[in-house]
This record gives C-alpha cells, sequence and structure tokens, in this order.
C-alpha cells in the first residue's frame, strides 16, 4: 500500500516538468497516477464487511511505531474519493488554468496533496497518520496561496495554516494521551499507536481518556471547519477553483471527518463524545446554512454549505446508532461528488464570464448547456430531490433523526431547517446562473472547454447512477465502511423507496417540505439577499474571526514592541540588557551553590595581596581618567600586576606572555590613538550611577562564579597524564609549552590562524585609512 | 586568599563592564582589556592556587613535583591573552577607521549602518 502513496509522491516535483515540456494538455496524462492508484484500489471491490489487510513496515520501533496501513470500506472508499476525484480535478486544471506558467505548480502541489490524503486515510498507526496529516495542513496552506502576490491569498493561507496548525497540535497531544492510557490499560506499546488494536477495547475508564478525547475533537474540528473554528474555510476560497474543489470541499475538510469516524469505534464508549459530536456538529449544520444565505459569491455560498454538510457529518457520527452511520456513510460520498462538481462548475463559470457575483449572473444556460445541464444534476443532489444519490442520504439522515429516543424530532426539525437554506443555495448556485432570462455580466459567454466538462458530468453523471442504483454501491462499499466506522457489521441496504412504513413516510413527508420551503427561499433569494447579506457582515465583524484577527494582530504588535525595545541599534542597552539577563538568572543559584569552607583552603599572602590591590587600584584609575594616554598607562600597569600574580602562582610561562602581549598593547594603543580627542563626558550622572550599578553587579556574579568553581575542580586525570607523560613522550620539561606546542597542536594552530587573520585584518583596515586620508587629501 | 582573587576578578569585570556600557567606542577598548584580564585570573583561580611549583619537569626528574600547579588551565591561559590580542588590535584599528569616517566616538550616534 506504501507506494499507492509514493507514486504521487514521486510524481509531484515532475509535475512542473512535465507540464513545460508537454504543455497544458498533461493534465489527463497526471490523472494517470489517481487513476492508476483508483484501479488499484478497486481490485479490492467488493470489500466483505468487517474485515480488513494490514501491511506493516517497521519505522520507529522503539517507540512502537510502524508504517502501519490498512485497507478496509472506510479507507477505499475514501481512497476511491481522493483519486477519482483528483483524476478529474487534474484534467479540470489543464484547462482552468490555460496556458498560465503556473500550471505546473499547481498539478505538483495537487499531487502532493493527494499523497497526503491517501496517507492519512490509509494509516492505521496514530503517529503516522498524523504526520501525514500534517502535510495536508501544509499542502493546503502552499495552495491556499498559490496566487502569493496577492495580499489577501497570504492571508488567507497563514489564517488557514495557524487554525489547522493549533488543531494539528491539539491533536497530536491528544494522540500522545491516548496511546498513554492504552499503555496504562495494559495494551503493549507495540500495539498501543493502532488504531486496529485500540478499537473497542474500552478505554473510557482510564483518566487520561477524556482530555485526549477533548483534545483529539479539538483538531479533527479544526481541520473540517466546525464552529467555531470553522472560518478558516470560507476565506480559504481566494485558492485557484481546482483546489477548491478538492481540498476545501470533496477531501482535506473530511479529513476531519475521516479521523472521527476512523476513531469512533475507540473513543465512541464514552457519552462525552456522543455529546461533543452531536451538539456541535448540528449547531454548525444550522448556522453555516444560513449563513450561506448571506453571501453573495458563488464559492462562498459553496463553502458555507460545505462548512454545514461537515456540521451534519459530524452530527452524525456522533449520534452513532446504526441509521445514524448508513446516513454518514451515504451523505458523505453523495456530498462528495455533487459538491466538487459544484464547484468545478463555479469555476467554469467565472472562467466564462469573469464573475462569481451570483447577483451579475444570469441567462448562460443558452451558451453552456452541458455545463448548465451537470449543474442541475448535483444541484438536485445536492437539495436532496430524487432520484439521485443526496435524496438518500437525506432520507437516511431523517430517518436516523426520528429514530432517536432523546432530541430526535429537535435534532429532525433542525436538519430539516438546515436543509431549506441548502436547497434554495443549491438552486442559486447551480440553477440561477443558466435559468434566468437576462445575461448581466458577459455576452459573449462561451462553453468551458472538454476538460473543464469531464469533472462536473462524471460527478453529476454518478451521483444520478448511484441513486438510480443505490445497491451497487452497498454491497461494493457501503456496508464495509458503515461497519468500518461502527465498529461493528452494519449490513446497508439503500433504496429508492422504503414503502409505507410511518418513520419512512413521516421522513419523506419532511423531505417534501423541506424541497418546498427551499424553493420558496430560492424564489425570495433576489429581494431579500443583500439586505441578509448586510446583516450577516455586520455579524460577521464579531464572530470568531474577529478574535483570530485581534489575537494575530496583538502578537505582531507585541513583536514588533520587544523589537523595538531591544533591537534599537544602541549597543549600549544591549550591553546592559545582556549583563542585566546575567545577573537575574545567575545571582541566586551562584550564590546557593557557594560552600563556605571553600573560602580558605589557600593561605593568606600579605605581598599577593598588595598586588592584586594595586592591580584594581590602576583599573579604577583607568575607569576615572579624563585623558586618553593614562588610562592607556594605567590599563597598562594592570595588566603587569597581573603578570606578577602568574609569576606568584606558578605561572610563569604566562607571567612572561603577558608582560610581552602588555608592552606591545600599550604600544599599538598609543599608536593608534594619541590623535584622539580626550574623554568627553557622554552621560549624565544618573545614567553613569545606574551603570556602575548593573557594573557592580555582574561583577558580583563573577566572584561568585570564582568562588563556585574553586569549590568543584577539574578532574586532575588528564592534567596527571599530560604532566607525566611530557618528558617520556614529548621530550619537553615545561609542560605547558608541552600541551601547547604537542599535545594539543591543533589548537594552536587554530590559534595561530586566527592572530595571523586579524593580522590581515588590521593591515587592511590601515591600508584602507592611508588611502582614504591620501585622496582625501588631494585638492 | 581566594577570597582576595574573587574579589579581584569581581572588581576587574565590574570596571570593565562599566567601561563597556559607556557610550565612548575607545572606552570600549579597555573593557575589552580588562574583561579579558578578569577571565584570565578566573580560569587560573578555578584552578587552584599553587604557590612556587610550577609545572616544569625539574633537571633528571621524569615528573614535575608532587603537588604542582595545573597545566591545562594555564595553557588555556596563554592561548587566551595571544588571541585577546589579536581581537584587540582588530578591534582598536576597528575603531580608528570609525572615527575617521564617522568623526564621533560616541557609540549612540552610531545605530545606523549607513554613513
Amino acid at each position: 500500500m506504501l507506494w499507492m502513496i509514493l507514486i504521487p509522491l514521486v510524481a509531484a516535483p515532475a509535475a512542473p516538468w512535465l507540464v513545460r515540456r508537454l504543455g497544458r494538455h498533461v493534465g489527463p496524462l497526471l490523472a494517470l497516477v489517481p487513476i492508476g492508484v483508483g484501479l488499484a484500489l478497486a481490485i479490492h471491490l467488493p470489500m466483505e464487511p468487517g474485515t480488513w489487510r494490514l501491511e506493516v513496515l517497521p519505522w520507529v520501533p522503539e517507540l512502537g511505531i510502524h508504517l502501519a496501513f490498512r485497507l478496509d470500506g472506510l479507507s477505499i472508499t475514501f481512497g476511491l474519493l481522493i483519486s477519482g476525484i483528483g483524476a478529474l480535478v487534474l484534467t479540470y486544471a489543464g484547462g482552468y488554468m490555460g496556458d498560465d506558467p503556473r500550471l505546473g505548480r499547481l498539478c505538483g502541489l495537487l499531487l502532493m496533496f493527494l499523497a497526503a490524503m491517501l496517507g492519512v486515510v490509509f494509516s492505521d498507526d496514530l503517529f503516522v497518520l498524523f504526520v501525514f496529516w500534517e502535510l495536508t495542513s501544509i499542502a493546503s496552506w502552499l495552495l491556499i496561496g498559490f496566487k502569493h502576490e496577492q495580499a489577501e491569498a497570504r492571508d488567507s493561507a497563514r489564517m488557514a495554516l495557524l487554525v489547522t496548525g493549533a488543531g494539528g497540535l491539539a491533536l497530536l497531544a491528544g494522540l500522545v494521551l491516548l496511546t498513554a492510557a492504552a499503555a496504562g490499560s495494559g495494551i503493549p506499546l507495540d500495539r498501543a499507536t493502532r488504531i486496529s488494536a485500540l478499537a473497542g477495547v474500552g478505554l473510557s475508564g482510564h483518566p487520561l481518556f477524556t482530555p485526549s478525547l477533548v483534545l483529539i475533537v479539538v483538531g479533527a474540528f479544526s481541520k473540517s471547519a466546525q464552529m467555531p473554528l470553522h472560518f478558516w474555510l470560507p476565506r480559504a476560497m481566494t485558492a485557484p477553483t481546482p483546489v477548491s474543489a478538492y481540498l476545501h470541499s470533496a477531501t482535506m475538510v473530511k479529513a476531519g471527518v475521516y479521523l472521527l469516524a476512523r476513531l469512533n469505534p475507540v473513543l465512541g464508549d464514552s457519552g462525552l463524545w456522543h455529546v461533543l459530536l452531536t451538539l456541535t456538529g448540528a449547531a454548525t449544520m444550522l448556522v453555516a446554512a444560513v449563513m450561506a444565505a448571506g453571501q453573495s459569491d458563488l464559492k462562498r455560498i459553496l463553502a458555507y454549505t460545505t462548512v454545514s454538510v461537515l456540521g451534519t457529518l459530524t452530527m452524525l457520527i456522533g449520534v452513532g446508532t446504526d441509521l445514524a452511520i448508513k446516513a454518514a456513510v451515504v451523505y458523505l460520498v453523495a456530498h462528495a461528488c455533487y459538491k466538487a462538481a459544484l464547484f468545478m462548475i463555479a469555476g467554469s463559470i467565472e472562467h466564462a464570464t469573469g464573475t462569481r457575483d451570483v447577483r451579475r449572473l444570469g441567462g448562460l444556460g443558452r451558451a453552456m448547456p452541458v455545463t448548465a445541464a451537470s449543474g442541475l444534476l448535483a444541484a438536485l443532489s445536492m437539495a436532496g430531490a430524487p432520484p439521485l444519490f443526496g435524496f438518500i442520504g437525506k432520507e437516511l439522515l431523517l430517518k436516523a433523526k426520528l429514530d432517536l429516543e432523546y432530541l430526535g424530532v429537535v435534532l429532525a426539525l433542525t436538519a430539516g431547517l438546515a436543509n431549506v437554506f441548502l436547497i434554495a443555495m443549491a438552486l442559486v448556485v447551480a440553477v440561477r446562473p443558466f435559468l434566468a432570462s437576462r445575461t448581466v455580466a458577459a455576452p459573449d459567454a462561451h462553453e468551458a472547454p472538454p476538460a473543464m466538462l469531464a469533472g462536473p458530468l462524471v460527478l453529476a453523471a454518478a451521483g444520478l447512477f448511484v441513486g438510480l442504483v443505490p445497491g451497487v454501491f452497498d454491497a461494493a462499499l457501503g456496508s464495509a465502511m458503515a461497519s468500518a466506522i461502527g465498529g461493528r457489521t452494519i449490513i446497508m441496504k439503500l433504496k429508492l423507496w422504503h414503502g409505507l412504513d410511518p418513520a419512512a413516510l413521516t421522513a419523506l413527508l419532511i423531505s417534501a417540505v423541506t424541497l418546498a420551503l427551499g424553493f420558496a427561499v430560492f424564489l425570495r433569494f433576489r429581494a431579500g439577499l443583500s439586505r441578509l447579506a448586510g446583516r450577516f457582515a455586520r455579524l460577521g465583524r464579531h464572530g470568531p474571526a474577529r478574535a483570530y484577527e485581534r489575537l494575530y494582530g496583538g502578537l505582531m504588535d507585541l513583536a514588533a514592541a520587544v523589537t523595538r525595545a531591544t533591537q534599537n541599534g544602541s549597543l549600549r542597552r544591549y550591553t546592559r540588557l545582556v549583563l542585566l539577563a546575567l545577573v537575574a538568572t545567575c545571582v541566586y543559584p551562584l550564590s546557593r551553590a557557594v560552600p563556605l569552607e571553600s573560602v580558605g583552603p589557600v593561605e593568606w599572602g600579605w605581598h599577593e595581596a598588595a598586588v592584586a590591590i594595586l592591580a584594581l587600584v590602576g583599573a579604577v584609575t583607568a575607569v576615572l581618567s579624563r585623558s586618553r594616554l593614562s588610562a592607556i598607562a594605567m590599563v597598562g600597569i594592570t595588566g603587569i600586576l597581573i603578570a606578577v600574580l602568574f609569576a606568584l602562582f606558578s605561572a610563569p610561562d604566562l607571567a612572561i606572555t603577558q608582560i610581552m602581549v602588555e608592552a606591545l598593547t600599550v604600544i599599538l594603543l598609543v599608536l593608534i590613538f594619541h590623535r584622539l580627542p580626550a574623554f568627553s563626558h557622554l552621560r549624565t550622572t544618573a545614567a553613569r550611577l545606574g551603570d556602575a550599578a548593573t557594573a557592580a553587579a555582574a561583577g558580583a556574579v563573577m566572584s561568585l562564579m570564582v568562588l563556585v568553581a574553586v569549590a568543584a575542580p577539574l578532574p586532575a586525570t588528564v592534567s596527571a597524564q599530560m604532566a607525566r607523560l611530557s618528558v617520556p613522550q614529548a621530550k619537553g620539561r615545561n609542560v605547558v609549552n608541552v600541551i601547547l606546542v604537542d599535545f594539543r597542536a591543533l589548537d594552536t594552530l587554530g590559534e595561530t590562524t586566527v592572530v595571523a587573520v586579524a593580522g590581515l585584518g588590521v593591515y587592511a583596515l590601515v591600508k584602507l585609512s592611508r588611502r582614504a586620508r591620501g585622496e582625501g587629501g588631494k585638492p | 586568599m581566594l577570597i582576595v582573587m574573587a574579589l579581584l576578578v569581581g572588581a576587574l569585570g565590574a570596571a570593565a563592564f562599566y567601561l563597556l556600557l559607556a557610550r565612548s567606542s575607545l572606552k570600549l577598548l579597555f573593557g575589552l582589556l580588562l574583561l579579558g584580564h578578569s577571565a584570565n585570573l578566573l580560569i587560573l583561580t578555578s584552578g587552584g592556587l599553587v604557590r612556587a611549583r610550577p609545572p616544569i619537569v625539574p633537571r633528571g626528574a621524569l615528573e614535575p613535583p608532587a603537588g604542582h600547579a595545573d597545566p591545562i588551565p594555564q595553557a588555556l591561559i596563554l592561548t587566551a591573552i595571544v588571541i585577546s590580542f589579536a581581537v584587540l588590535a582588530f578591534a582598536a584599528v576597528l575603531v580608528k577607521r570609525e572615527y575617521d569616517l564617522t568623526d564621533t566616538d560616541d557609540t549612540e550616534d552610531m545605530r545606523q549602518t549607513w554613513l
């Protein structure tokens, strides 16, 4: 199964190259990749309910993480949707982009996304799934920001990345907790990360179970745009239309739903799971459906209806009865088909007329008959009109609701109300632009090219076909998929006409009423649109999107303020910040670590103390001096006195070197600086006192460091070894010299290089000064 | 004696930091110099203070006398002295060049990288 993921992944970077070589007609050729994957999946049909095939390759066996892939009803259905719609979208993209040179990049990214998405649905290992999950977020970010020269596209892409990325972090934390809960319940580590091993175990008693459930649900909700994390999806419509059709309606946004469906057997035995999913899903379903009516952009209408459908699916998984799961299966597949088709049709309309504003569209039916026909079919499926697949989905949905003991009627009415708006919007998007009598936008509209007709036509026809002969679907896949979601064997027998049992008749009645109401809303749409849109625009200003903007803006302001405060170009401020940070972090731990007995082991020596005090006097005089030359002299005196200290404490080499270097330093400084002006008072007295306090505190840290370091002497073994080997191996009696030129000769080579480079730098700068002065001197 | 050395290291360090906080780029150089002294003494002291027993093997012996000073801190300091001299020389020329170009030694006037 790994190769099914690898081949698109390998094809992705090849796509731009192929497009450059073969031009825009390469779309169908690239579509062969997902078609191949689809055929390889189709071999496994029909799928027996409750069975699966596993493939396991070790990846990080120490952590129990394996590249485990599973084929069952759920993953094959998703795999077929991903590869099938992927093939159609790739074909469509060739027509949509035309001769745009960015077609190659688009196709490459779409293939990369396809591979990631296949990885998500095939993974049986929680963490492998997570890796692919994040990959889909990144691919989505790149695709939303595809027109990266537009600020709006960049903003939308960043919003999608931040929202889904934050959700991804929550998901990761949830998965880790879930694994911990499983390991804590006695499941061996090797199997604790495997979804198939965790299904039906019943972990809900473990204390980590509830937090892990909440975090996983948050992650899934962010991906599937559930309230209140839905706002990124309508914004994502700045992406090119093939991307919207593929990622943001048919596949990626369903990854969240997929995850919920996949983990339903693992997490579904908890009451919290059902409450969270049912309530959030129902709220999202209704609110998004109403909000869709406030939009006028074709793609944004479709985006809000997508959010509504995702809410419906979440709710159905939360309800979790056999009927609800069957409804979720049918609804999911039907939605993927008609919504991808509708997005492509929206793209074709935009392609032909140059606008996506429904208020300016009309009368396109004569010019675009094939698009219009597929639009009508897709819209009928979305509206849930017989005999399309969407109708079966809606019937099942209503029956599943009515079947419930609690809240059944409420949920059914909510779903019915949401459905009214979905029906109206379906007609607005896919029928109104073709039927309305007068053309506003483009009199020269033309039918879309064949590459752009194939996708909508095939998908709409599929909806009709499965609607007419639903038995094909449930025998081949439906039952297996429902069983995988439910974690128990669920046999589906789909029918268009359910006979005369009361539940079916009630559902049919509600269905008919919603259709009639939806049509009524559609007829009033034109009048009500602008008022409703204005109202929702006002409402939108206070939604969660607003909270996101505030948070993001606040973060940016904070970053700017911190940068202004710390990176203002003043060297003094940088030094002060470093010193204060040193003091703040080191004083307390160091003063705790000073052992008092370490103060006394070396005997007192009057002459040494006198030298030390004199060295200090030199340094203080240098600090206070107003004259450059006396400051240089005083620094030199300090250096010489330190050389004396070296000599007194058994370091003759250091003393010699220090005296020579000190002499050189004084000569160098005098040579360079004898022409500079005297020091002037540049700081106020208050600033001087503040600096003195900072410096004194940092100096105290250094004193403490001495005392702490003395108490923890270096391990003597290395020193002893070098002292012992100095004469026999290196033939040298001065151990320090032997270390420098023999034992650690490479270090000394490096040191010499540093000195040489510094010397070159000095030479270059001096020469530069001379030349500058020479040129400046000429009149 | 340790406490004297610790105080000397701290006081030299404080003087160096005070100079580093000054606005004059010349004083920065003196700060660098004093900070080098302070750090060298820190290494020497933390290696253990030993009087009159340098790590030198007397004629005829194979090893230095027992209780000799640790040679490793000394080797480190020797390297440090030479390197800090190289850095100081470069920094001094740099400060001079900067003064030639900008006619100021006030670092607060050097907040921009252009002239």
